[in-house]
């Protein structure tokens, strides 16, 4: 994984509350077994009409979303099922943060390991992003905090074992796979077949 | 004397290979790891990039449910799947399985079913395990006093590769049930009640331990239903403390320990529930007496009221506004007797034998309302057996319902059983979010008895005017 220090974008808003997983890729596109190309079928029932058009009247297909990688969205995002598929499709579409007041665990955790921030704000924050769509704002790592234009600043939650490892581009699997030695003893001492 | 500890403790603490510090989370052991046609495939491809094992496939266990047919010849009769990525995955599955020794129950497998619905009916799933499964209704197995959670696909490669993950320990939640649940009120509606209470993210970053008289007095299934819901209010997990029903229904299933390892097993289970004076982060209270039969009416389970009801105003919010107009309802509308399309009995929250004997006690010697769809999906193989052991099938059918092969089915509408456009579908799932049952499919969620009901009158009904 690339690492990642710091991220400067405009916003793209999508003032939505509780927007869950099914909504950030329908289950109908669940079937594929890689990785890659979901950013094409992102919040799909939302961006494209009956006839598979682009709707014109949604924020992610107007000119002034494109090159965005910052999504604001409104309170409490990524709720439902596990499907990593989520912050595949979002990371595929360009995304590299989202930014809501909650952000639901599993939805969390995955984002964390594909790159995907999740910065989670005050609500003050929040309401002053939502009402200036476009804003460029800067997300530190370092500092783990959001820098809107108006200079001021709001830090944020970052678990720091996570932090480490998206500063760094060090992926977890390699540090579980060096705690072998604890975790054969584990398995001879607690948990035999 | 120790301080005393809940039973999330218990089975934390006996489960850290490292515990966590301020820099890095816990290394947690995972006991059994379940996996599925869906989320596992990006997961068997990362051990092949890297060249690793699957560390411990006597821990693993597949099964193939979201994307498969329930339509007899497609799953028996040899006709091809008709969603053909869906059949891809299956054969992926099969592959993987294959390749890395992972025991599978194959489509044609007569103990095959949805995820939740096989382990505890196998007694893969027991007290004190940690369990773990790339879904997010994973918590359903808490219902046996194991600590279950959902994973994403990266943590299901983890938990392949090294048996283990990295997790930051939770905070407890204890939700209090106390008092009995009224006639026509059962743990469908108890749980809607509770998300209805704590809401969507309500249980955000918590694990829930359901206590008091009420779970106490709730038979398998039926708490099989509340921790299944848990992912609902936000939380990962949901537990009951396992007592003489849990030991009930383990005893002499397959995968359970048998004789002696039984005795030792009956030993340690014991001594898991929370001890009195245990502390929870936070506890909430619940009177089951005064609950009545539940229905949502909006995009998300939270948005949930008593069926007779009426759907509250909420001036000035736009989101809840535009989730009522995806409904095609209003506020301050009352919904019952609002005429319904589809009715859909099944999925891992309600589709275990209790479910459907109750749904079949609405249909014994009715009908199915004309014009009304009505589809009787089995959670797991050996449920639609023991349904058809006992004629239920027969009593779904007469009535007008379609009696399918075991699935996810149109709980998520992956493998083509789908809720048409606009729609209104009773649902005895767990989800009602846009297009969650199809494009444009307008979901309500409701125990098998008031499905049930619905699907009988053709309309949103109190089952209690059946009973
Ligand atoms: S029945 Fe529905 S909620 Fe349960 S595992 Fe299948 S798709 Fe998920």
């Amino acid at each position: 994984m690339e690492p990642i220090r710091t991220l400067r974008s405009r916003t793209v808003v999508l003032a939505v509350n509780d927007i869950d997983t099914d909504q950030i890729i329908p289950a109908r596109f669940l079937t594929t077994t890689t990785r890659e190309g979901l950013g094409r079928h992102l919040f799909a029932d939302w961006r494209f009409g009956p006839d598979g058009a682009p709707r014109a009247d949604f924020v992610l297909n107007q000119p002034q979303s494109s090159g965005s990688s910052i999504l604001v969205a409104g309170n409490n995002f990524g709720c439902g099922s596990s499907r990593e598929h989520a912050p595949w499709a979002l990371t595929d579409f360009g995304l590299r943060a989202v930014v809501s007041t909650q952000i639901a665990d599993i939805f969390r955790n995955n984002a964390l390991k594909n790159g995907l921030l999740p910065v989670i704000v005050e609500p003050s924050t929040h309401r002053w992003l939502l009402e200036h769509p476009g804003a460029e704002v800067t997300i530190d790592l370092d500092t783990t905090s959001l820098t809107l234009p108006t200079g001021e600043t709001a830090r944020f939650p970052l678990e720091p074992f996570a932090r480490y490892c998206l500063m760094n581009g060090v992926d977890e699997l390699g540090f579980l796979l060096g705690r072998e030695a604890e975790i054969a003893a584990y398995e001879t001492l607690r948990a035999p077949a | 004397m120790s301080a005393p500890l809940t039973l999330f403790e218990k089975i934390w603490r006996s489960h850290e290979v490292l515990p966590e510090s301020a820099d890095t989370p816990a290394v947690l052991y995972v006991d059994l790891h379940l996996i599925h046609e869906v989320t596992s495939p990006q997961a068997f491809t990362v051990l092949r990039e890297r060249g690793l094992p699957l560390r411990r496939p006597d821990r693993t266990f597949a099964t193939m449910d979201h994307s498969t047919p329930t339509r007899t010849e497609q799953v028996f009769g040899g006709a091809p799947i008709s969603v053909e990525a869906a059949a891809h995955q299956v054969r992926e599955l099969e592959r993987n399985c294959a390749a890395f020794g992972v025991e599978l129950l194959g489509l044609g497998d007569a103990r095959r079913g949805i995820v939740h619905i096989i382990g505890p009916e196998l007694g893969l799933t027991q007290p004190g395990k940690t369990i773990v499964c790339g879904d997010s209704h994973t918590s359903t197995h808490g219902a046996l006093g194991a600590l279950a959670f959902g994973i994403g696909t990266t943590e299901v490669g983890h938990v392949f590769a090294t048996q283990c993950l990295l997790q930051r320990k939770p905070r407890t939640l204890a939700v209090n049930v106390h008092g009995k649940l009224p006639a026509g009120v059962g743990a469908k509606d108890l749980v809607l009640a509770i998300i209805g209470r704590i809401g969507v993210s309500g249980g955000t970053g918590h694990v829930i331990e359901y206590r008091g008289e009420t779970i106490r007095a709730l038979e398998m299934d039926e708490r099989m239903t509340v921790c299944n819901m848990s992912i609902e209010a936000g939380a990962r997990a949901g537990m009951i403390a396992p007592d003489e029903t849990t030991f009930r229904y383990l005893a002499g299933r397959p995968r359970a320990p048998q004789g002696g390892a039984w005795e030792a097993a009956l030993e340690a289970w014991r001594q898991l529930p929370s001890d009195p004076g245990a502390r929870f982060d936070r506890e909430i209270d619940i009177d089951a007496a005064t609950l009545e039969p539940m229905v949502t009416y909006g995009t998300n389970p939270g948005m949930v009221m008593a069926v007779g009801g009426t759907i509250p105003e909420r001036t000035g919010d736009a989101v809840f506004a535009k989730s009522l107009a995806y409904m095609g309802f209003a506020p301050g509308e009352r919904i019952q007797e609002h005429p319904v399309n589809v009715v859909f009995i099944g999925s891992c929250t309600n589709g275990r034998l209790s479910d459907l004997r109750t749904a079949a006690s609405v249909l014994r010697g009715r009908k199915v309302a004309s014009g009304v769809h009505m589809l009787v999906v089995p959670g797991s193989q050996q449920v639609k057996r023991e349904a058809e052991a006992e004629g239920l099938d027969r009593i779904f059918i007469e009535a007008g319902a379609e009696w399918r092969e075991s699935g996810c089915s149109m709980c998520l509408g992956m493998n083509g059983d789908l809720v048409p456009k606009g729609h209104y579908a009773v649902s005895t799932s767990n989800r009602n979010f846009e297009g969650r049952q199809g494009i444009g499919a307008r979901t309500l969620l409701a125990s098998p008895l008031t499905a049930a009901a619905c699907a009988v009158r053709g309309r949103i009904t109190d089952p209690r005017e059946l009973l």
